[in-house]
């Protein structure tokens, strides 16, 4: 018994010791924030990544997280400004010939590679050569074969002739990284030691890459834009976002995406997280639907589509999903960009107008309180993949949809299998899927009748020769006037079809600790992240570099 | 005994091969293959390119031409390279033209997965044999219960929610110990020791939580092990002999006790290679489970094949080791493979 009462104490000590360490630290060190801080340059930034990038060289990567570092890397001829409109990045100007078919592009002077060569014209068409490469392991070299002829007269000048006016042209030159000829001319582009240790043309140079841990950059003073403010950037690579969440918490992180949980749940209620990090939110770049298998019965029927779009209630899956961090929108274009057209209203919530419709298609409730046409209940599948919100989406749909009469079943799919198993054989009902709110307002493999062979993107079979004509006259208008009149059009008829009802357009929430000064607010439509070049963090700020 | 270790060795090559023609078989049963990842789900990504992609990486031939060629490169021991578009080699480095090395994926992963694990079949192995002796000796105690519940307790714990809570205590709330990944940003400027002493603060939370579920089959295994040889003749006799009760115990009994976790080490070789998925993505530990995940949902079937095929060779390897270990430490078993 003494020897219990030994051990009992002794542990209750340690506790105590424990608990008093645990108290005694305290890390609330208050910074007040000035409203605002002189520029300065130098510092560094650390953000988390979640995967590990696998190719510097875009053509060749399909992962964001390669996308995101190449990104900072390399230049491409144009670029989107805050306000999403064409800009010039390393072409100073471009012109398009009177028939359409030609664009002129002129290089800025004195522009060099961050090794100090020169970059020039040589170096764009050495470029299209290797996207238009058959032996080149790139998805994405369907845009630049259209080009049927390019050529470099001089060293400033890049002109490209198309074999028909091809409208989304211009868009395609404004994500064709630029690559260096004098390095890459006799590399194997598809397993070149390039992809981890590139050299390219923007702000930033790639200084350090840890395999599976972080990649840091460094500004690159050879850059044409001009130094940045910012002389360091360190990407960790933290797979789990609740530990990226700490490790912000902990100050170790600079800024981070966020969910809608923590921004609106998590951090209201953590006064001493809003003391030192600023909340942003911006309209993000897609957008998630309910598509229908439209060669199948009952969806064949656009009363039966119609209906199911008035019954579902999509403020109610915007508030249940995202917790309101979202929009409802009426075409597949950004709001507020001029692709999208303002007197077109989202569907309604109408049960009793998604009744009536229906008992128009012929649909009539049986005994069961379910919809039956000739002996035949009105029922379906929404399959979807392995995402969180998809799969909650899915869920309020199913309930708002069996209130009026059809039992809905949610199927949740892992991606490889979805798209192999079901997608491209057409063997689904219904979809929760997402698309992106593209900045070219083409959306032809989307939506054209001649693209629903296997693994193309019509997949749900959408068939409307009105549309047809719409998609290929907005390939060949390059006037943007007449082209957003075309897609305006184009939208209406999409809204109307209902082929797919839409669903809710998701913000892009990110969490930046308030020593990153020269942030715009409110965010421009092309994201807080658009003039990050512009951002710096005031001396007196600075973390101090080796903490742990 | 020279004769039954060639026997087991030869016995390994068709083990090996229907290992992996099953596992290449079953790899093919899951539908897509490296083209239709989550990416490439983009209207800019013609279904024409993806089909040029398929065929540069010979997908678009029968499931038993790819494992021919497959078979083909590995009796070469070339593993060959990652299909996903960093085209990295899977198991070694490889030196190209200009001299740039590109390190083995497997060769980057595996060292940190072997650290962790061989840190934690240690710590298991050597609290599991205090743990357990002490509750053998102690049986039905409040010792024992205590250990019991507490092993029991680290058994049941979800690892990720344990993980979390650390992280939260010893990083945040009090800054003691680093949040996740391997070494701190500033690493490179640290002297050698400096460096060394940053990783083990980076390993602590990993090793403690990997831990502390095995804790509970190994001391239970050493309780019931011991238990039983406390009952046995020989015990009594050293007893009535008069040695001292540690001696007993620690001399006598806990030899005989610990000899089958002969067999669980011989076993738990394989499982050295394996990372644990959930583990490495919380604390962002780039390892061998993290690379499998990715690559079986990446469809990157030379790297699973890679790592499937030196788990089975390692499994292979563990058994006969375990084998061979009790042969040499029973005797009983050693006359049983010469006869």
């Amino acid at each position: 018994m003494y020897r219990f009462k030994n051990i009992m104490k002794n542990s209750l000590l340690i506790f105590a010791i424990i608990f008093l360490i645990s108290c005694s630290k305290d890390n609330t060190q208050n910074i007040d924030y000035k409203e605002n801080y002189a520029i300065e340059s130098g510092g560094s930034l650390t953000n988390a990544m979640v995967g590990e990038p696998s190719n510097l060289i875009a053509m060749i990567a399909g992962d964001s997280a390669s996308s995101a570092i190449a990104g900072k890397l390399f230049n491409a001829l144009i670029k989107y400004d805050e306000k999403l409109n064409h800009a010039p990045e390393l072409a100073e100007s471009w012109v398009v010939s009177n028939d359409q078919k030609t664009i002129t592009f002129t290089l800025k002077d004195n522009i060099f590679w961050a090794d100090g060569k020169p970059l020039t014209s040589d170096d764009v068409l050495f470029t299209w050569q290797l996207v238009t490469d058959p032996k080149t392991r790139t998805p994405y070299a369907s845009d630049y074969l259209l080009v049927k002829k390019a050529t470099a007269p001089d060293k400033r000048t890049f002109k490209v002739t198309y074999g028909e006016t091809y409208a989304p042209a211009i868009d395609t030159w404004a994500s064709l990284h630029i690559l260096p000829k004098h390095i890459l001319k006799n590399e194997d582009i598809n397993n070149t030691f390039f992809s981890r240790n590139p050299t390219g043309s923007s702000y930033y140079q790639l200084d350090e890459w840890i395999s599976g841990q972080q990649v840091s950059l460094v500004a690159n003073d050879k850059s044409s834009q001009g130094l940045p403010y910012i002389k360091t950037l360190i990407s960790r690579i933290i797979p789990d976002t609740s530990s990226q969440f700490l490790e912000l918490t902990a100050d170790n992180l600079d800024y981070m995406s966020i969910n809608p949980i923590q921004y609106q749940r998590v951090f209201p209620a953590r006064k001493d997280m809003l003391d030192k990090i600023n909340l942003y939110k911006e309209l993000g770049n897609g957008y998630t639907y309910l598509g229908f298998n439209l060669k199948k019965a009952p969806f064949n029927d656009v009363n039966v589509r119609r209906a199911i779009n008035f019954a579902i209630d999509k403020d109610e899956v915007i508030k249940g999903v995202l917790l309101g961090l979202g929009e409802p929108i009426s075409s597949p274009y950004k709001p507020g960009t001029r692709w999208n057209n303002p007197n077109l209203k989202p569907y309604a919530y109408d049960p009793g107008k998604a009744i009536d419709l229906l008992n128009k298609a012929g649909y009539t409730k049986n005994k069961d309180g379910f919809l039956e046409k000739n002996g035949k209940a009105l029922a379906f599948e929404i399959l979807t993949n392995q995402n969180k919100q998809r799969e909650m989406t899915a869920v309020l749909v199913q309930r708002r949809l069996k209130e009026i009469g059809i039992d809905v079943s949610i199927r949740v799919i892992e991606w490889a299998s979805f798209i192999n198993r079901f997608i491209k054989t057409g063997d689904f009902n219904a979809v929760v899927l997402g698309w992106s709110l593209s900045l070219d307002p083409d959306q032809f493999n989307i939506w054209h009748s001649s693209q629903q062979g296997p693994g193309q993107f019509n997949f749900i079979g959408y068939e409307n020769d009105e549309v047809d004509r719409l998609l290929e006259n907005g390939r060949k208008e390059l006037n943007p006037d007449k082209r957003e009149f075309i897609y305006h059009k184009f939208s209406d008829y999409l809204l109307n079809d209902s082929p797919i009802v839409y669903l809710y357009a998701g913000y892009g929430l990110s969490a930046v600790n308030k020593r990153v000064q020269g942030i715009k607010k409110p965010s421009p439509p092309a994201g807080i992240y658009h003039n990050s070049h512009d951002w710096f963090v005031p001396s007196e700020l600075r973390r101090n570099e080796i903490s742990n | 005994m020279f004769k039954y270790l060639i026997k087991r060795i030869l016995w390994m090559i068709p083990m090996l091969i229907g290992i992996s023609l099953i596992s290449f078989f079953i790899m093919h049963l899951a539908p897509g293959d490296v083209t239709s990842n989550e990416a490439s789900f983009n209207p800019k990504a013609s279904e024409e390119s993806r089909q040029k992609l398929r065929e540069l990486y010979n997908l678009d031939k029968p499931v038993i031409v790819q494992y021919g060629l497959w078979l083909k490169r590995i009796i070469k021991l070339d593993f060959g390279n990652s299909f996903s578009s960093h085209q990295r080699p899977v198991l070694w480095e490889e030196k190209d033209k200009n001299g740039n090395v590109s390190k083995g994926l497997i060769q980057e992963s595996l060292p940190i997965t072997l650290l962790i694990n061989l840190l934690g079949i240690f710590i298991i192995f050597s609290i599991s044999i205090v743990l357990g002796t002490l509750s053998a000796i102690r049986q039905n105690s409040w010792v024992d219960r205590s250990i019991t519940l507490f092993v029991f307790i680290g058994f049941a714990i979800p690892g990720f929610w344990l993980a979390l809570l650390l992280m939260y205590w010893t990083g945040v709330a009090n800054q003691w110990l680093p949040i996740s990944g391997l070494h701190s940003p500033g690493y490179l400027e640290l002297d050698a020791f400096s460096q060394f002493i940053d990783l083990l603060k980076h390993l602590i939370l990993p090793v403690f939580v990997s831990s502390l579920s095995g804790l509970a089959g190994i001391s239970l295994y050493v309780r019931n092990g011991m238990l039983e040889v406390l009952h046995q003749d020989f015990i009594t006799t050293a007893r009535s002999k008069g040695l001292v009760e540690k001696r007993v115990i620690f001399i006598h009994a806990l030899k005989n006790a610990v000899l089958p976790l002969i067999t669980i080490i011989g076993l738990s070789i394989p499982g050295l290679i394996g990372g644990s998925v959930i583990a490495e993505s919380i604390f962002a530990i780039p390892g061998m489970g993290k690379l499998f995940y990715d690559s079986v949902l990446m469809r990157d079937f030379p790297v699973i094949m890679g790592i499937l095929t030196i788990g089975s060779v390692l499994t292979l390897f563990g058994n006969l080791l375990a084998d061979l270990g009790y042969a040499w430490a029973d005797p009983r078993v050693r006359k049983g493979i010469v006869r």
